[in-house]
């Protein structure tokens, strides 16, 4: 079975087509899209601008994340099922379309460099706690992380000037 | 009053700024991800405070202090949106001036600024001003609920610009 056949079979579902038909549903859907896309991009950004040395230098690393990382994890959350059933909507559209294809790729980039640098520094980050600036690999995975966000969003805006349907 | 909106927002749309902005096809774009990356800057900001004031997080760390490290963000980015938006505005001034969601979304955006500045100012008379009785802390906490729901319904309002149909409106 080709995965066309897949999105073609998502495309005519019950819930992609009342998606599809409602005057509302999409707008509404997609305004719950963005809220929770702002709170993901936002609330990395502050753990970013921390492992860069830029923010909260008062504070720890660890506990910085502790605290701002679930909330992440909620709002990503709400972005996936919200951004899948836009997805389903026009499911053939988007599977074929440039810009999400670019915003798939860097957000599976966005989680490489993640998990790359919780498996490299995940023991470690407990030792430079309270050492102020973080160590190299930290700064690095910082900086990558922000660029590939800025990424997403801009091919998700991107998305919505391109042809979809 | 309507009828002078309607002229500025005719009179806007006929400038050669506003036509650059529609003729250049990658600035609108490019201006409204800048513009979704500035809201998330204050979107999160006011969440961390928020959502600290009503207790929920950061617990071990003062009020204050958590205004005093997120707050600076919101006011800063707020100038970004300012200048983002009127560009947005220039370019397509009848897709805005006049439409329901965004008098909606600026007058919640007033309401949050005023509310927002309220909090600052107790807080600047005394780092403990909205724990010091009963009746301060519930009126923090309110203050910090409805800016919550505030800038959320303003993100809201703000996706709705683009699906109500000035015309019909």
């Amino acid at each position: 079975m080709d995965i066309s056949s897949i999105f073609v079979w998502i495309h005519a579902t019950a819930f992609a087509t009342a998606i599809r038909e409602s005057s509302y549903l999409f707008p509404w859907i997609e305004s719950v899209h963005v809220l929770a896309i702002t709170v993901v991009v936002g609330s990395i950004a502050v753990v970013d601008g921390r492992l860069l040395g830029v923010t909260s230098m008062n504070r720890s690393v660890a506990s910085l994340a502790s605290e701002v990382l679930p909330l992440t994890w909620i709002a990503f959350l709400a972005a996936v099922l919200t951004g899948a059933s836009l997805f389903a909507s026009h499911a053939t559209g988007y599977a074929a379309n440039l810009e999400f294809r670019m915003k798939m790729i860097l957000l599976v980039l966005a989680g490489i460099n993640m998990m790359t640098f919780h498996g490299v520094m995940g023991r470690a980050t407990a030792n430079w706690d309270e050492s102020g600036v973080a160590p190299w690999q930290g700064r690095v995975a910082g900086s990558i992380s922000l660029v590939l966000w800025v990424g997403i969003v801009a091919f998700g805006r991107w998305i919505g000037f391109s042809n979809v349907r | 009053m309507s009828g002078s909106v309607q002229a500025f927002s005719d009179w806007l749309a006929a400038t050669p700024a506003s036509a650059e902005i529609q003729n250049v096809t990658w600035v609108i774009p490019t201006v409204q991800t800048l513009h979704i990356l500035a809201i998330s800057i204050v979107m999160s900001s006011a969440l961390l405070i928020d959502l600290r004031v009503l207790g929920v997080i950061s617990r071990v760390q003062p009020i204050a202090t958590v205004v005093h490290r997120f707050l600076p963000w919101i006011w800063c980015t707020l100038v970004v949106l300012l200048l983002s938006g009127s560009t947005l505005i220039i370019g397509e001034p009848g897709r805005s001036l006049q439409n329901p969601a965004f008098v909606a979304k600026m007058s919640m955006l007033v309401i949050v600024i005023l509310l927002t500045l309220s909090f600052q100012l107790g807080l600047r008379r005394d780092a403990h001003f909205w724990e010091t009785s009963p009746g301060r802390r519930i009126g923090g906490k309110l203050i910090a609920a409805i800016t919550l729901l505030l800038w959320v319904a303003i993100v809201f309002a703000g996706r709705w610009i683009a699906y109500i149909d000035v015309d019909s409106a």
